[in-house]
């Protein structure tokens, strides 16, 4: 049941996260600036292409960032209360029961040695006050929940038993086990095959719906987000670029980085000789131009995009950082 | 027969059983009996010249297996390849494998995994033409790799580098500069872009385009990304488990699909337009290759499945624009 923390207050607030990497040739940012709200229910997707920062504000989040990956900077605002500056015992109480985390791959979210019900009843009863009985009862309703047939016989089965996508939902089922208000999953389903896809997808979609859980869905695939988000954020670089609902930013993408990843998309039923190109790559951390990160690689650049940086600003329903959209023209002297 | 319309590569019921019974004492003293994986199960296509003939399916459904079946990585357990008439697969095909060999090249899916790390660039590139053309003198040899590296938009000066200095996007261009060298005709690219993020695929995609229109290349292309083949295809084949189970030019393909499983395919596409379609979720999973279900091998995933589906086999037969394997489509029942 969704249940509004406090009347303004979205569920998770994060606010100019900075990640950094310190290395011997001095700290490389990896996730500058970010900041966006989920609202509770709610489903925020986070696109963006290998290097853009997605996966790593995810695990800023869920304070699993690997070392020597530390936040240097923001905050992490859940339900009102601040989650980036935790020691470690209490965020562990936070993981698990009130932000879920999905991965990619289901093998590195389940213990080889465990059956999956041991699994499942260790994680509820890490989180709930439930008896082993109790538990057991839940993590069954658990699985069924998530569709797993035969449930009864499959809870004392090993991961290896399960085939990619039954993995997958037993990673759901663990997640949800405690009620999160908020999962973070990670490319959940970037492992599977299309068509055990659409039913992952259409099972996470049913299950936040009933629970009023909110996600904020990390992935590489547009297609994935412009049929299970409400909301879209576009990273590049460490920075995102574009953000507003997902219907705007696919169908009418503002920044020259969204158009361009749009048009690059082959799809279906487009008869289109050539695929539109975006030349070159993303800049290596070491290696991000001053000015829009995207300038060098931009067919619209000028002189401004090279020398400042971009806010992200609103421009009708979305918002955008690049200045094809700065009203009226900023003068250029403007200290960055 | 007129050279442009004879397929270059014909495919004739190609087999490929691989052993995955446990060892020999297991199976004395445990009683274990052989398992017998059937990768390919009687595939038969015909690509033509200078057309790209994609394979689409799910994880281990064999196309993988195909694409190494045909540039020689494995050795087929029945049926022929020919290429341009000539056999090529089976025992008797030997000889003649070593007369088309170099007329064909193929491009992996990792390329991380697919160039030696240990090589500069410029010999990785060097090393199709050397094995093709024997010793050349350095200058040749620079110019020519220079070359292949601009077609494949890196600089000749890249040559110095090692794999690990580029992307994944750059690797994958080493790799098509080393396919380009050894001047094939017939270029087997199985996932060449899955790896890479869209924007990069879409600069490989497109580069495998001009390449193809600048030297007449045949493509056999393997994926299991929809809109890629549908972007890049003239014709389609559908597999499930080992076995064709439509074969179509891509608008057909798409445009009407026959077979049940071509239709569950194309029905969990996610829906980018977002006219509001929304996806719809399929029952079931692809079963283990080493115990098929009888009969059709998809019945127990087909709404149409019947009594004849579940005992017998369907052969593939013309229908409209469409070669199809399935007796619901035979029977005019859907």
């Amino acid at each position: 049941m969704a249940v509004p923390a406090l009347a303004n207050e979205p569920l998770l607030r994060v606010e100019d996260l900075r990640v950094e990497f310190p290395t011997r040739r001095g700290r490389l940012t990896a996730v500058d600036g970010v900041s966006f709200e989920i609202a509770p229910g709610e489903v925020l997707g986070v696109v963006g292409e290998s290097g853009a920062g997605k996966s790593l504000t995810g695990a800023a989040i869920i304070g699993l960032l690997e070392p020597p990956g530390k936040i240097t900077g923001g905050q992490i605002v859940l339900e009102g209360q601040r989650i980036d500056n935790l020691p470690y015992h209490e965020m562990r109480q936070i993981r698990g029961r009130r932000i879920g985390a999905i991965f990619q791959d289901p093998l590195t979210s389940l213990n080889p040695l465990y059956t999956i019900g041991r699994q499942l009843t260790e994680t509820i009863r890490t989180h709930l006050p439930l008896g082993e009985t109790a538990a057991r009862e839940r993590a069954l309703a658990l699985l069924r929940a998530v569709g797993i047939p035969a449930a009864e016989q499959r809870i004392d089965q090993y991961p290896h038993q399960f085939s990619g996508g039954m993995r997958q939902r037993v990673v759901i089922a663990l997640a949800l086990a405690a009620e999160p208000r908020l999962i973070i999953a990670d490319e959940p389903t970037t492992a599977l095959d299309v068509s055990i896809q659409a039913q992952i997808i259409a099972l996470l979609k049913r299950l936040c719906r009933e629970h009023g859980t909110a996600v904020m869905l990390v992935t590489h695939d547009m297609g994935v987000i412009a049929e299970t988000a409400d909301r879209v954020a576009v990273m590049y670089a460490g920075r995102i670029v574009e953000i507003g609902p997902v219907r705007e930013v696919v169908r009418h993408a503002r920044h020259p980085y969204t158009v361009g990843l749009m048009g690059s998309i082959p799809l279906v039923g487009r008869d289109v000789a050539r695929l539109a190109q975006i030349d070159g790559a993303m800049p290596r951390l070491n290696a991000i131009p001053l000015g829009c990160a995207f300038n060098p690689r931009c067919q619209k650049a000028f002189d401004i995009c090279r020398t400042q940086r971009p806010d992200l600003r609103r421009v009708g329903p979305v918002a955008v950082a690049c200045h094809l959209f700065d009203m009226p023209p900023a003068d250029a002297g403007r200290p960055p | 027969m007129n050279r442009a319309e004879a397929p270059l590569i014909e495919v004739d019921r190609l087999v490929r059983h691989f052993d995955v019974s446990p060892p020999l004492l297991n199976r004395l003293f445990e009683g274990g009996r052989r398992r017998i994986l059937k990768a390919v199960d009687g595939v038969s296509f015909a690509i033509r010249r200078g057309e790209t003939f994609s394979l689409v399916g799910e994880s281990g459904c064999g196309k993988s297996t195909v694409a190494r079946l045909m540039v020689g990585l494995y050795r087929p357990t029945g049926g022929d390849i020919r290429f341009e008439g000539m056999e090529i697969g089976g025992r008797e095909g030997s000889a003649n494998r070593k007369l088309v060999q170099r007329r064909m090249q193929m491009i992996f899916q990792d390329p991380y995994a697919s160039l030696n790390p240990r090589w500069r660039v410029r010999d990785i590139v060097a090393e199709p033409i050397r094995a093709r053309e024997g010793r050349l003198p350095a200058a040749v040899l620079a110019e020519r790799v220079g070359g292949l590296l601009r077609q494949v938009g890196l600089a000749s000066a890249d040559g110095e580098k090692y794999p690990h200095e580029f992307s994944g996007g750059q690797r994958q261009r080493i790799s098509i500069a080393r396919a380009l060298a050894g001047k094939p005709e017939f270029l087997v690219a199985d996932e060449p872009t899955s790896a890479l993020d869209v924007s990069v695929q879409a600069q490989i995609l497109n580069l495998m385009r001009d390449l193809q229109r600048q030297f007449g290349l045949t493509y056999l292309f393997i994926s299991h990304n929809l809109a890629v083949v549908y972007h890049v295809s003239d014709r389609v084949g559908v597999m499930y488990l080992g076995q064709l189970v439509e074969v179509a030019a891509v608008k057909a393909l798409f445009g009407r699909p026959r077979h049940p499983y071509t239709r569950l395919l194309l029905d969990a596409l996610p829906d980018l337009e977002m006219s509001g379609r929304g996806r719809t979720p399929v029952a079931g999973e692809v079963p283990s290759p080493i115990d098929p279900p009888s009969g059709c091998t998809f019945h127990p995933r087909c709404p149409h499945a019947d009594a004849r589906c579940r005992g017998e086999r369907p052969r593939f037969h013309v229908h409209g624009e469409a070669m199809v394997a399935c007796h619901a489509v035979e029977e005019g029942r859907i």
